[in-house]
């Protein structure tokens, strides 16, 4: 469903991240992990179109980000870090207003609204602004505009960073019954989530993959905290040695 | 084209649920009503010692058009110097700043329909200012005010798809429209070639025309090739993201 094929991103000489490739099959559940500054934010960017890449090519549903870019944004779902709110707009209006942006049909608006008001358990902030919503509605307001258009791919970038216990579960829950039809892509640090809900892993570091595998191949004898642990300062420490010895 | 609306619907909701429209609106009106009244005031004493001197000779070179009407014309021009960059100079920095940037660009819509949703929901509101200017007594000439309003809305959208910061977008755009305004005051000096350069860009001397009720082609191909000039680079600047 999802193909990332050497994806490289510079930023003049900073290179962000570094011939990165990973796929994610229909249906799965994928939970890209890595520490702050890895890389992340900037693959998904590039993943939903947003960035260009350097070099290197992605495939969503059979389509070139780059070269069929339409085609692709039709089919994704994208809740970046910070949610994408107008404050100044009530739920409903910025709904509907996403609804239209993404091409949904004026008689399919207010189904889809009333669908995810639903989902998202947004009905009792209904006449809210924006602006007024606590950070975990916001976060469900950002969660029901990547879902409004029912995209058969979903990127979510750390969807329950900044929420309380309660909700994080409440989020996850609801990602896990999005699976199954859609292909998502969840990037999150909180190791945890990802037992729970992915079905598959890719750890990112240092703007490289180090580690893509199933959860249940990973977590046979060791827990996942162990396997990042270890894949990230295994990772690092080969880095600094590499650098160390180019310096010398 | 229906996205174009979609995005030009919530540009102008968004000035209405906030008091911003309310209190641009008031402000224009506000100082053209003033500047409309003073003018004529002024209008009146001098047709009266006039009058006094009964010299019918001076008195039938009176001309209302010339005395009242135009100077505020050119008033008006001046005050929408400093209101238009203030409709425009949230336009791109606020999405950039709150994050809705990447919500719009990772939507199935062109950058070519979110610049023009974008010009046309400021239009409506720059125009219906405008319209209501145009209410009391210069009802004949508000085309003229209401291309030149077009020109720098279209100009003040381009220098705010530059920037994330409101102030420069401000800024940027009232620097802009000022020199637009004020580079016919060369024209007037430097001769040749580059004077007529001069004298052709200047948007005052095409204002000029109109203001004297002369609808030419030839200023309205300026006013037509400086709004489409403006809107297709900020596509072309919003679209710089893709391949920078």
């Amino acid at each position: 469903m999802i193909e990332v094929a050497s994806l490289t991103k510079r930023y003049g000489e900073l290179a962000a991240i570094r011939d990165v490739s990973f796929t994610a099959a229909p249906g799965q559940i994928l939970g890209f992990l890595g520490p702050n500054g890895a890389g992340k934010t900037t693959t998904m960017r590039i993943i939903t179109g947003f960035l260009p890449a350097t070099t290197g090519t992605v495939r969503v549903d059979g389509f070139d980000v780059f070269e069929q870019s339409a085609e692709v944004r039709r089919r994704i779902g994208y809740l970046p870090e910070n949610p994408p709110l107008y404050n100044d707009m009530s739920v409903p209006s910025y709904l509907r207003f996403v609804a239209k942006l993404k091409g949904l049909r004026r008689g399919d608006v207010a189904v889809a609204l009333e669908r995810v008001l639903d989902t998202c358990g947004l009905r009792q902030v209904r006449d809210r602004l924006l602006g007024h919503l606590s950070k975990g509605y916001r976060q469900r307001v950002g969660l029901a505009q990547a879902l409004i258009h029912d995209p058969p791919v979903l990127i979510l970038d750390e969807p329950t960073i900044g929420l309380d216990p309660r909700q994080i579960i409440e989020i996850r829950s609801l990602i896990r019954t999005l699976g199954g039809k859609r292909t998502v892509i969840l990037s999150t640090h909180i190791l945890p989530e990802v037992s729970q809900v992915c079905d598959k892993v890719v750890i990112i570091n240092e703007g490289h993959i180090v580690i893509e595998d199933q959860v249940a191949n990973l977590t046979r004898d060791r827990t996942l905290e162990d396997v990042f642990i270890e894949a990230i300062t295994r990772d690092s420490g080969d880095g600094s040695r590499a650098s160390a010895a180019a310096e010398s | 084209m229906r996205n174009v609306f979609t995005i030009a619907g919530k540009e102008l909701r968004s000035y209405f649920t906030s008091p911003v429209a309310y209190v641009l609106l008031a402000s224009y009106l506000a100082l053209a009503g003033y500047f409309f009244y003073a003018l004529l005031l002024a209008f009146n004493q001098t047709l009266q010692i006039y009058s006094m001197m009964r010299n019918p000779e001076m008195l039938s070179r009176f001309n209302l058009n010339q005395m009242v009407i135009a100077p505020l014309l050119h008033n008006l021009a001046v005050l929408l110097i400093f209101i238009v960059p203030a409709i425009t100079m949230r336009m791109f920095p606020e999405e950039k700043r709150s994050g809705t940037y990447e919500l719009l660009l990772t939507s199935p819509v062109r950058v070519g329909e979110i610049v023009l949703g974008k010009f046309l929901g400021g239009l409506v509101l720059v125009l219906l200012m405008v319209a209501l200017s145009g209410l009391f007594g210069v009802l004949l000439r508000t085309y003229g005010i209401a291309l030149m309003a077009t020109v720098f809305l279209a100009l003040g959208t381009l220098i705010s798809s530059f920037t994330d910061n409101v102030v420069i977008g401000y800024v940027g755009a009232l620097f802009a429209l000022l020199v637009l305004y004020t580079i016919g005051w060369l024209g007037e000096t430097v001769q040749g070639v580059s004077g007529n350069l001069i004298r052709y860009v200047s948007i005052t001397d095409h204002f000029q025309e109109l203001t004297k009720g002369i609808v030419d082609t030839r200023d309205l191909v300026y006013f037509v090739t400086l709004v489409v000039v403006g809107l297709f680079l900020t596509q072309r600047s919003v679209e710089s993201v893709r391949w920078r």
